[in-house]
Formats: C-alpha cells, structure tokens, sequence
C-alpha cells in the first residue's frame, strides 16, 4: 500500500513538472500497465468514516487477491492482473471530488471503484460522468443517486429507501393476517436527519401511504445524538405498533440502550445498523429479542458463485484473511461483489475501452456470493432484495421475505427485559 | 407541536417522566458548569475544552469497561488521571495564558479542544461509545426511571458536597477563594497563586472527567460530542453568575429539564438548537440588564 | 518606499501568481480557487477581529448563510423549491445555460445580500457583548443558526440540495469559479483597505483601543461595529454562493456551516498572519493553505491533531503572528514612525 502510495506521488509529481514546463499533453496513460489493470478509488481511510471505510477496502483488496490468485482477468486471450489504486478522502465530500479529478487527470485512472457512503458518491459521480469514465460503486445507497441520469456509474447494492419498507410491509401482512386493517397500523418515526437516514424515511413513509398507515411520530434525531428520552416518552404515550428508527451506529446504541432502560412493549421495531452497534453484546439478548434489522447480505443466504463458493464460504474465507473481523461487515462483502462485477465487464467487453467497457458493465447478469446482479438503466441493482432479520435468542434470523426466510417471524416481539 | 403539547395535558404523567428524567440528567450539567465556574472565577481562564475533558473522562470509563473494571469502580481513578492532566496542561498552555487578555485563553482552550477530540478520534475511532452499568430500571406505575441515573445524581451529589466541604475547610481551598477575591493580595500574603492556579484547573479536569464517567453511562460519548457540554456549561454559568453556586446548581437542572421538554415538543431535531438558543438568550438578558445599570448611572 | 507604492506591488505581485498559476498548472486550479477563499475569510474576519478588537467565532454563519440564499434563489428561479427539497434530490432540474447563468449571478447577489441584512439586524445585539462573551455569543450563534436550518424542511433541512450542475465542458467549471473566488478576494482586499484609510478605520481602530473612551468622544460606536460587521457579511455571504456552487451539494453542518473547520480556519490564518495588520490575513491564509495541501494528505489524520497543536502554539507562544513581528522589528518599513523618547516613557508607565 504505501509503496503505491509513493507511486502515485511520483507520478503526480511528474504530471505537475509536465504541465509547468508548457509541455502538458494528455494526461500519463496508466490504465493497464503491462499486464497490470489499475482501478482507481477514493477512500475514507481517515475521519468519521474511516471504519467502514476500511471495511471496504479490505473488501475490495480480498476480491483483488482472489480474483488474480485463481487465473486473473482474461482479456484478448491474455491474463491480466487487478491493482486498485487509492487515496484517503478524509471522509469528506469536497476532498473525494478533488481526489477523483487527480485520478482521472493526473494519474490517468480509467476505470474507478466507488468510495464509502451516499454522500462521497454523490460528490465523485459528476466528476466521472463528466469524463465518462465508468465507475462500478458498492457503498453509495441514496436514491438520488440514480435519478440523475448518470450513465457511468453503477451500484451492486440495494438503494437506501427499501432499507426499512420491508418492516413497513411486513407489519401490513400481520394486521392483516390477524383480521385487523393495513390502514390501522400506527407507526412512529425516529429518524436522523442525514442525507442516509431521510432517505430511509422516504421509503417507509411512501410504504405507510400506500398502505394508508397513521404515522404519529416524525421526529428528526440530531447528529450529535446521545439520548432519545423525549422521543421515546412520546412514543410510551401514542402507543404506536411499529417503531422504525434509523440513525447509523449511534442510533442504534441509543436506542438500544433506551428501549431497554424503559421497557418499551411496542410489538414491532424495526432499526438500520443493529450489527455495528453491536445491541446484543451491549445490552444482552433478552431486552433486544424481536427487534427488526436489515441487511444487504447475510452469510446465511443460499447465494454463491465460482470465485468466493457460497455466501459462508466468503465469510468464513474473509475472518482467515483479516482475523481482526469477528462478523463480515456486508458493506466489504458488497465491495468484493465490485470487483467481480469489473472482471466480469472486462471477459465479456473483450477490450479496454471504457466506451465498450460501460456496455458491458450495463448489461451485466450474474450471481454472485452476495447475490444475483443485474442493473436497472439508472444504474442501480434491481436483482438483489433487501433482507429482514430479526433478533431472536440472541441470534440474527432472516425473516423476510419470504424466499430467503429461514426461521417464522416473531409477533409480537417478546422482550425479556 | 400543539398536539405534543396536548399530550402533556391528557397524560400529564408524562410530563412528570419528562420532569424527573431531565433533573436526573441534570445533575452532571451542575458537575461540568461548577468546574467552569471555578475556573472562571478563581484564575479568569475560558475553557472552552470543558466538554472535551467530559468526554477524556468518558473514554475512561469506556476503557475501563474494555478491562472488565465495572464504570463506577472507574468513577475514582478518572477523577485522580484526570486531576494529573489537568495539572499538566496548566504547566503547558494555561498558565503562560492567564495574564493575557481574555480571548487568548478562549482561543488557546479551543486549540486544546481540538487537539483533546482528534487524539480521542485517532485512538479510539469515530463510533459512539458507551460504557455500560447494567443496573436496570426502577418501576413506579408508570413511570420508568433508569437506576442508573438515579445513581449518578446521587454520585454527582456525593462529589459536589465533597468539593463544597473542601472549599470551606482546607488550606488549599481556602487559598483558592482568597485567591479568586484578589489575586495580589493572595500573593502578598504568601499564597503561591501559581501552585493556587495550577490546582484549581487540576480540579476542574477531574470534575470533569468524573462527569464524563457519568455521561457514559447514561448517554453515549463519541469524539466530537464535547461543544454541547461546553456550551451547556457556558450557559449554566452565564445564567447564574459567577461565584453563585446555588444559582449554578438551579440553572442546571433548569437546563437539563429544558432539553427535555423542548426536545419532546419542538421535536427531537430542535433540542440541540434550543439549547444553543437558550445560550444566546442569556447573554442577550444580561446585556440589557448592563445596559440599565448604564442608565441608573447616568 | 512608502506604504502605498509597496501595496500596489503585493497587489500586482498577488494578481499576476493569481492568473498565471492555474494557466502553469491547470490542475491546481480549484486548490488555489479555495486559497482565495481562505483569504477573502482571513481577510474579512480581521477587520472586526484585529481592526475593531471584536473577535468573532462565527463569521461562518453569514458564509452558510449566503450559501443557502443562493440555492434557495438559483432553484426558485426554475423550480419551486418546497418540491425540489421534498424529492430529496430525486427530481433533476434541467437548467438553460441562459438560465443558470442568472440563476448564478442573482444568487451571488442575493447571497450577500441575505447576510448583510442578517449582520444589520442582529449585529446591533451581538456587538453590545464585550470580549470573551462576543465570541462564545457568536459561536453559540452559528451553532444555532446551522441546527436550526438543519431543521427547516423548506431548504432540504438535513438532507440539503443539490445544486444546479455547471453547464459547458468538463474543467470549465472550475475556472469559472475560481476567477469568480480571485477577483472576489482581490476586490475585498482592495475595499476593505481603502475602507481603513477613511476616518471609518480610526473610529474602529479607536475602539479596539477603548471603546469606552471612544464612545465618550462622541464616536457612536455600535453605528461603526455594526457596519464593520456588515461589510464582513457581504463578503462571506457571496463567498458561501460560489462555493456553494463549487461544491454542488449543499449540506447544512459540514458544507454551509463549517464552524470547527473553516470558523476556526480564518482565526488561526489572520493571527498566524499578524492580526490588525494589512497584509498578514493574506500572507497567513496563503502559507496555511500551502502547508495544508502539501502536508495535509501525508498525515493520515494527525493533521487534525497537528492543527490544533498549531491553534495553540500560535495563541500562546508567538500571538503577533508573522508580520506582527516584523513591524515590532522593523517598524520604518510598515510606515509606522517610533519616537524613542516617547516610547520608553510609554514602556516606563506600562511597567507602572
């Protein structure tokens, strides 16, 4: 890495003294370099994404490893290895655009790998499409992503307004198998306001219109988020029968802690980010039994392909490599399906044309360890649901929907607090 | 927010909730604001790194819990490393910033504020943290009351009587107040007002850090949360004046219930603005209180 | 050489590295678009900071507040904004290029307008506190000003805007921003300083000196920081409309209203620079921004740490800051005549 490091600052260094001396030509053509393909990424190696930022890269590296240990990238009949080049975005959104420019510009990146977050994307997307350069990104979730008509940019993953509509359905399918109406489910909002989390919201609240649900709490956690308590009082008061919260890691803690601290009996929560939070280490089993909590991949699902085996199989291969890992985060299991994905774009399109190159990548049809992909014209993946597990003994169990449920859904949740 | 207000009338046992939960929070308000206070007041240094130390002392306890130490065991030995850095970053910053105008150390505080939030992010990264005391939850009806909070007043209380009984009847703290009413004096009478200073800041780190213990374990602590306790704590002290510590210790539970009820009506996305308003508000109060002494002069 | 014949040199000399850098290196061109603004915030925060003794910790809000009066006109303009911010950005607005280019000139406009009108009317407030309550009330300002936007639905509140997207070729944008950003700060430099020559400049100089005895002397001195405040917010406000533009993507607490990193930036830039002096905002916020390019990417995170490091050392060991130094060591050459004799009486009384 750091050797790359200093790599690219050379050659940045060569690029500057170029264009100084009046003799700037095109920028240094290091696509492929002998029988080395280099994809370019900007990373939050450091700042308030920096973990998750990591997990990506040591997603995105394992892929790399795998992918030119088992026979490389054949293109025109010859063997081409994958080397992702990478500069530290310091998780904030102007300094990911500036870095992509350098990519492109100076260092003369013909095919990117997305950064981590809605927000960093956002940022890099114009800078690519702009130069049409193709980016296949696995970590940038937001909807608004895919109704700009980018034509360059791909994602493997679910956008982020299905994270928790699927809870919003499946509260409807139980109503109404218990006799009751869709349009009588009560529902209670606790959201961040972050582009991340009021995206979510904009699913579950489209879901509960269509429905005809009631929603009788909307309220916005600040950033700084460190107790809920006036939220949580509200919520004792109206009685709602689904609770959805999302607000990253720290809601989840939050929350955690404080539907705990005062036995909340609402039958049905739903919250992003239960994993990371780690609810059940922090605040045991019992108190978090039946809350809802969904995922772009579990290693429980029967997806698998030819490189990572089965979802298991990837999971297990992923804590040998980086033993510091005690559950696969999913955001590097999305980060290595990337990269499958370019080597797949590469086989097929036969060339290092990124016109040619972006065809292919668009008409992408395969399975993989972390599910089939298969791109919409806007660009985002329409092949893969979003999984709903629930707590149960302690456990993460899928529940929903139903193809991929693995255990019966528990209503109401049954807190043994 | 009318609705929300309705709901205080129809079930005002909620209202109640919302009284108790916001006067056991406030509690570790009074703790940080008296620390400032006594800084303010006793050597005329800003701290603007007051939310910082409460966050170190949070970490603490955090790290604490990581060794398997129980946070209330941690509650002590905070107070004595946080004593120790605070007596350290007199000797390095503080004390060449003391004689300075009034900005310097505001500005000064800040750098350190800065400096006390990025390490905290290097070492221990940008996830919330929590440090957790397992205690549960105390029925009565239907109020829920966290035993944890209830705890931590009574532990907030402890630490205050301690330091009030302190002020009064030992030599140093009597040095310390001798100091705060005149300084020259003090010195005229062979107070070493250095050693004076040096121990006040070291104190208020350590009531800080004792403070963060117990936001750990009832909230959450992460790199970046110390501006809101600073400027809850310039606002408890604003709001009481100087040297008033009856009036400190009403303006912080006056502020965590505050936080409370604006958060319930308002919604949970203005409370952090309610508190910073508040801020504002009060400073506006006392510049036309200034301004009709001006008047009475003229 | 007298003061002005060397003024009129730095400014050539600022204005020819202004064209001819990014013509050299046309990569670097939106790092140095951002030095202008590191200047221009320098620059304007030192003439209430150093000239007028009032030292504010949240200019920064005029800066967001500028940038959201822009998006909220430039939008307007076309689209109705309510539904604009409601799709969170789901709906894409196609701008003319004739559209865009007054959408982008009314905003700029509108941008210092906004924050002018916002430092006339709560300046009058702010500036009755003294000292040390000045800054914590302008920090607790921009704080609640930022989380109280954060909360408005009408401008996007947490999941802000989009901005209109630069029409034309790829790299064009970025030139146009940055001569935008470059004349803007050479433009304020230069009215800012012709604005200290004028008896306005004693009046604020006076009152950094003693604004009681200043007053008492008939200077209406809330009429002078109330318009020195406004002039700051006219500058950072149209400032916040093209870097809003430049960022195309406008969030409340990190791109509009940047208090821990841009609030502090221009403090820490005008006191390395020499505080209360012409050039050293400018030659602070050049040499900071050069480092923090340079080195910023190296540091893998301790820059921040570094950076506070730098707060603290500059405040307590060197407070005069660059230039600050030089005219304490050679005071002839910034025009300032030193009578010895009254010198070392004044330094008798002091040592009184």
């Amino acid at each position: 890495m750091r050797f790359l490091k200093m790599d690219m600052r050379a050659a940045t260094v060569a690029a500057a003294l170029t264009a100084s001396f009046g003799l700037a030509a095109a920028p240094a053509d290091a696509k492929v370099e002998g029988d080395t393909i280099i994809l370019g990424a900007a990373m939050s190696l450091t700042g308030k994404y920096s973990t998750n930022g990591i997990d990506t890269q040591n997603g995105y590296e394992l892929a790399v490893d795998m992918i030119n240990k088992n026979g490389g990238v054949k293109v025109g009949g010859k063997s081409y290895k994958f080397k992702v080049a990478y500069y530290d975005d310091e998780s904030t959104p102007a300094r990911g655009a500036q870095l992509a420019e350098r990519l492109i510009n100076q260092d003369g990146v013909k095919y990117m790998l997305g950064p981590y977050s809605s927000g960093l994307t956002k940022a890099i997307a114009p800078v690519t499409e702009k130069y049409k350069i193709p980016m296949i990104e696995a970590e940038g979730a937001s909807r608004s992503l895919f109704t700009q008509g980018y034509r360059y940019m791909f994602a493997v993953l679910s956008t982020s307004e299905q994270y928790l509509a699927s809870s919003v359905a499946l509260a409807a399918e139980l109503a109404e198998a218990s006799g009751k109406k869709a349009s009588d489910v009560k529902v209670a909002m606790a959201f961040e306001n972050d582009p991340f989390s009021l995206d979510v919201r904009a699913g579950v609240v489209e879901d509960a219109k269509k429905h005809g649900m009631n929603i009788v709490i909307d309220d916005k956690l600040p950033r700084d988020l460190a107790d809920m308590t006036s939220t949580l009082t509200k919520v004792k008061a109206l009685k709602p029968d689904l609770l959805v919260i999302s607000g990253h890691a720290k809601g989840a803690v939050t929350a955690g802690r404080q539907i705990s601290e005062m036995k909340l009996d609402v039958p049905m929560i739903a919250m992003t980010h239960c994993e990371s939070a780690k609810i059940t280490e922090n605040f045991g089993a019992g108190p978090m039994e039946g809350i809802l909590c969904p995922t772009q991949w579990s290693e429980t699902l029967s997806y698998k392909d030819d490189l990572f085996g089965t979802a298991g199989e990837y999971d297990a291969l992923f804590k040998k490599t980086y033993p510091s890992y005690k559950t696969v985060p999913y955001q590097a299991a999305q980060a290595s399906a990337a990269l499958q994905v370019w080597k797949d774009a590469f086989e097929r399109a036969n060339s290092f044309d990124t016109e040619a190159l972006r065809d292919a990548i668009a008409a992408t049809d395969m399975e993989t360890f972390y599910g089939r992909i298969k791109f919409a014209p806007e660009g985002n993946n329409i092949a893969k649901p979003m999984v709903l597990r629930q707590i149960q003994g302690g456990e993460y169990l899928v529940v929903a929907p139903t193809k991929w449920a693995s255990s019966k859904v528990q209503h109401p949740r049954q807190p043994k607090y | 927010m009318l609705d929300n207000i309705s709901i205080l009338f129809q079930a005002p046992i909620f209202a109640v909730d919302l009284l108790i939960q916001g006067l056991l929070i406030g509690g570790i308000f009074v703790l940080a604001a008296y620390g400032l206070a006594l800084v303010w007041g006793v050597m005329n240094v800003k701290n603007l790194a007051q939310g910082e130390l409460v966050i170190l002392g949070g970490y603490l306890a955090y790290q604490a819990t990581l060794w398997g130490i129980h946070p209330i065991v941690a509650l002590p030995v905070a107070f004595v490393l946080m004593f120790c850095f605070g007596w350290v970053i007199y000797l390095v910053i503080i004390k060449r910033v003391v004689d300075r105008d009034m900005f310097t150390s505001l500005l000064a505080t800040f750098g350190l504020s800065l400096l006390i939030q990025q390490s905290l992010n290097l070492v221990f990264g940008p996830e919330v943290r929590i440090a957790e005391a397992g205690f549960g939850t105390l029925i009565l009806g239907d109020l829920a009351i966290p035993v944890i909070r209830i705890v931590s007043l009574g532990l907030a209380a402890v630490l205050a009587v301690g330091i009030i009984l302190f002020m009064r009847n030992s030599r140093m703290g009597q040095a310390i107040r001798a100091t705060a009413q005149d300084p020259r004096a003090a010195r005229v009478l062979g107070i070493n007002t250095d050693r004076v200073y040096a121990f006040t800041y070291a104190l208020n780190a350590a009531i800080c850090g004792s403070a963060g213990v117990l936001v750990a374990m009832i909230w959450n602590i992460q790199p970046y949360y110390g501006l809101v306790h600073s400027i809850r704590s310039f606002i408890i002290v604003t709001a009481a004046g100087l040297g008033n510590l009856p009036g400190v210790i009403i303006a912080g539970f006056g502020l965590g219930v505050w936080e409370n009820y604006a958060g319930f009506v308002f919604g949970a996305e203005f409370a952090i603005a309610a508190v910073v308003a508040l801020l504002v508000g009060v400073l506006m109060v006392r510049l036309f209180q200034l301004y009709r002494v001006r008047q009475v002069v003229r | 050489m007298s003061a002005r014949s060397l003024d009129l040199k730095i400014y050539a000399f600022l204005i020819a590295v202004g064209i001819i850098g990014p013509l050299l290196v046309p990569s670097i061109t939106s790092q140095m678009a951002v030095m202008w603004l590191m200047v221009l915030m320098a620059v304007t925060w030192d003439m209430t900071g150093g000239q007028m003794g009032y030292n504010s910790l949240g200019n920064i809000t005029f800066f967001g507040l500028g940038m959201y009066a822009s998006a909220v006109v430039q939008i307007g303009l076309v689209y109705d904004v309510m539904e604009y911010t409601a799709s969170f950005g789901a709906i894409k607005v196609d701008f003319t290029v004739s559209q865009y280019w007054t959408g982008l000139v009314l905003g700029i406009g509108a941008g210092g307008a906004v924050a002018t009108v916002f430092a006339l009317v709560v300046g009058p407030f702010m500036l009755g506190l003294r000292g040390p309550y000045f800054a914590i009330g302008t920090l607790g300002l921009a704080v609640a000003v930022a989380e109280l936007i954060s909360g408005w639905r009408y401008v996007g509140g947490g999941s802000g805007i989009s901005m209109p997207i630069f029409p034309g070729e790829a790299g064009t944008g970025s030139i146009v921003f940055y001569v935008m950003f470059f004349v803007l700060a050479i433009v304020c430099h230069m009215v800012i300083r012709a604005v200290y020559r004028t008896r306005f400049g004693l009046a604020i100089n006076a009152i950094r000196d003693d604004e009681d005895k200043a007053e008492a002397m008939g200077i209406h001195t809330t009429r002078y920081k109330v318009m020195a405040w406004a002039i700051s917010a006219f500058f950072m406000g149209m400032a916040g409309a093209i870097f809003g533009n430049m960022s195309g993507f406008i969030e409340p607490l990190e791109v509009a209203f940047p208090t821990a990193t841009f609030g502090i930036f221009m403090v820490a830039m005008a006191l390395l620079g020499g505080k209360g002096t012409l050039w050293g905002p400018v030659l602070g916020a050049i040499l900071f921004h050069i480092v923090k390019e340079v080195t910023w990417t190296e540091l893998l995170g301790w820059q921040w740490v570094a950076l506070g490091a730098i707060i603290i050392l500059n405040i307590v060991y060197f407070q005069q800051g660059i230039l600050g130094w030089a005219q304490d060591r050679w005071p002839a050459l910034f025009g300032v005549t030193v009578d010895e004799k009254m010198s070392r009486t004044g330094q008798a009384e002091a040592a009184e």
